[in-house]
């Protein structure tokens, strides 16, 4: 029962009156968070870094705050995804597509309800998934050496790009792009600076977090001026809320089955939420056939994507805390998060700081109760909120983002980097580049060079040392063909399109 | 079609030169002959090939928006940059309130909600950071000199501030 021991340790690091405070506090600002349009998981996640780092808070409190934020914001996506027909961000598309008919049937508050249940349940199994599992996978990444780790990062490149891009091309060019940030600054093993074009700023390297919330946040600013902020009215309204146990019951099955497909979709390096929720919609599509009328706001169809979603938020988690490779744009930040408090993920967190990984499981446990409690009664604060109009709430998030990125150095160059991820964020955005490889590609890059230089020291500059072990091949293989694969298989994958009125 | 070549050849203009800066690393005895220059170099010939591609195989063009939209947001660049230089100097309130009220009103061309909007988060930011989240130091107002505002704001004109 070393599980179950392990798990008291978690609470008794995060069940004290402050951090249950801030698990609170986190799970309403991320609720909001995410039911904002135009905020997702990872802006929100990405601007409150830095503010929660100025903060002063510990390692334990930080981590429960922002896993808070991360769960709640998950939740969140779904009320606009249900009430607007926006999803928050691209897991949330999938739960547009029944939530939104079936709001409009008026039975609005049924939806958002059956979604928060729906959530709770794939997180809640997704966070004892991840109990179980993560500390046998950890227990096999010891087994990883310098070429097992580069072809592991390599790995998370080509799927993540594979899956989450139209095009190879520009998904590699994004993974380019962010590696080749990352390479800026002073090198590890000379100390001398290099690619910096002799700017004294650069040679700190460029933080990632500027590179985050620019593309994130920043980013976001200009999609609004382009549209003028039009389309985040409330369309449907929203009136009487109580529980449908009716439909909770009926789809029991629908959500334990979503469960587990979105949990085996997160573990993937570089699949993540949204092939979680597209892969457990349309699972349950199949299995409930033509008569099943997904599509016209049924609730199995609410809370399959939810299930799903949420299952592989949880799943994510496993590849990030093990090996050190986020699955996701959201883990991703959630990585920049452990790096800023000077947490290395890898196996060796389970072994050297038990008390971080416990903590942190326990602390995914309690945020899903607090909000679960939260959302059911107090879904009609979140709608109100959404009232929020876009020309207030941008200028504001643009400003709470300055002053975050501003506190990390207080340098104006820091501030000057941020405006122009931002509008490279939305050139990337608008030539149908993903960003989330360039995010990836700054956070990861140093990591990824110092498993091939040490690769390369270890076998006096031989390359075919990278292919010497039967791990090593296997992640070769599955990188090119989690790369070349989704190439055929578009035709047959096609994602659905979000209704329309 | 157009957009996509445009980008490629940006991109391998850059992926070229970034490979020339890589060959022109510095190195030393520590760190060996070729191991700082081997990852960029990586780099930069993906990012070389992936060009190309783009180049060859462009995609369908994507929305552009009009033409007013790109001056809108071309203002809005302009105004954070100067945002950027001027809250070292100024300090929070007044930068923001400008700043807040001009992308209001890029993103709804309303002038009185704008400038209420402007002020309104200009002060409730300030109170919010300076007394319930302790961070006074970095919202704190300034009153510069004339000769700070020009070194802040020559940041900004090419080759002629550092």
């Amino acid at each position: 029962m070393d599980i179950l021991s392990n798990l008291a340790l978690g609470f008794g690091v995060a069940l004290s009156p402050f951090t249950l405070f801030l698990a609170v506090c986190g799970c309403f600002l991320g609720t909001i968070i995410g039911a904002l349009p135009g905020l997702g998981p990872s802006n929100g996640v990405a601007i409150l870094i830095p503010i929660t780092f100025t903060l002063g808070l510990d390692a334990t409190s930080a981590l429960v705050l922002m896993t808070s934020v991360y769960y709640g914001a998950m939740y969140g996506g779904r009320i606009s995804s249900i009430l607007l027909n926006i999803p928050g961000d691209e897991p949330a598309l999938m739960t547009t597509l029944d939530g939104y008919p079936m709001a409009k049937q008026g039975r609005a508050g049924d939806a958002l309800v059956l979604s928060g249940v729906a959530s709770f349940v794939g997180a809640f199994l997704a966070t004892i998934g991840l109990m179980l599992l993560a500390p046998s996978l950890a227990r096999v990444a010891f087994l990883f050496g310098p070429a097992e780790y580069f072809a592991l990062y390599l790995l998370a490149f080509c799927t993540l790009g594979g899956m989450a891009s139209n095009n190879q091309a520009k998904a590699a060019l994004a993974a380019c792009i962010g590696l080749g940030i990352a390479t800026i600054g002073v090198d590890s093993s000379s100390g001398l600076p290099r690619l910096t074009g002799g700017n004294l700023h650069l040679y700190d390297g460029v933080d990632f977090l500027v590179a985050i919330v620019g593309l994130f946040a920043i980013a976001e600013v200009f999609f609004f001026i382009e549209s003028h902020g039009k389309g985040s009215s409330i369309g449907v309204k929203l009136d009487k809320v109580r529980v449908p146990w009716a439909d909770i019951w009926e789809t029991k099955w629908t959500m334990l089955r979503s469960s587990g497909v979105g949990f085996v979709a997160g573990i993937l390096p570089g699949a993540g939420a949204s092939l979680g929720s597209f892969m457990a919609y349309m699972t349950e599509k199949s299995i409930a056939g033509e008569k099943g009328g997904f599509g016209t706001g049924v609730p199995k169809g609410v809370a399959a994507p939810e299930a799903g979603n949420n299952a592989a938020a949880g799943g994510a988690l496993v590849p990030m805390l093990t090996l050190g490779v986020p699955g996701s744009g959201t883990t991703a930040v959630l990585l920049a998060l452990l790096m800023t408090l000077n947490i290395t993920p890898g196996p060796t967190l389970f072994t050297d700081r038990p008390e971080v990984v416990w903590g942190l499981i326990a602390s995914l446990l309690i945020a899903n109760i607090v909000l679960l409690l939260m959302n059911v009664p107090m879904v009609k604060v979140f709608v109100k909120i959404l009232m929020v109009p876009a020309w207030i709430l941008l200028p504001g998030v643009t400003m709470i983002s300055f002053v975050g990125i501003y506190s990390l150095s207080g340098s104006y160059f820091d501030l000057l980097m941020m405006v122009g991820f931002g509008a490279l964020g939305y050139i990337l955005r608008k030539l149908d580049i993903p960003t989330v490889p360039v995010i990836l590609g700054i956070l990861l890059g140093g990591n990824m060079e110092d498993a091939l230089r040490r690769a390369m020291t270890l076998s006096d500059g031989d390359a075919m040392y990278l292919f010497s072990s039967p791990i090593a091949i296997g992640l070769w293989i599955a990188a090119i063909a989690g790369f070349v694969a989704p190439m055929f298989l578009r035709n047959i994958l096609k994602k659905p399109q979000a209704v329309t009125d | 079609m157009a957009s996509d070549r445009i980008f490629g050849l940006v991109t391998l203009i850059t992926a070229v030169a970034y490979l020339a800066a890589a060959t022109q690393i510095q190195t030393n005895l520590f760190s060996g002959e070729y191991l700082p220059k081997l990852f960029p170099m990586l780099i930069g010939g993906v990012a070389a090939v992936s060009s190309l591609f783009l180049l060859f195989k462009p995609d369908p063009e994507p929305d552009w928006p009009a033409a007013g939209s790109w001056v809108s947001m071309g203002i809005a660049v302009l105004v954070l940059s100067v945002y950027a230089v001027l809250l070292t100097p100024l300090g929070f309130i007044v930068p923001t309130a400008f700043a807040a009220a001009i992308l209001s009103y890029q993103i709804s061309p309303n002038a009185k909600p704008a400038m209420i909007a402007g002020v309104g988060l200009s002060l409730g930011l300030f109170v919010l950071f300076k007394f319930a989240l302790g961070l006074g130091n970095i919202v704190a107002y300034r009153i510069p000199t004339p000769a700070k505002l020009w070194d802040a704001i020559s940041i900004l004109i090419p080759f002629v501030g550092h």
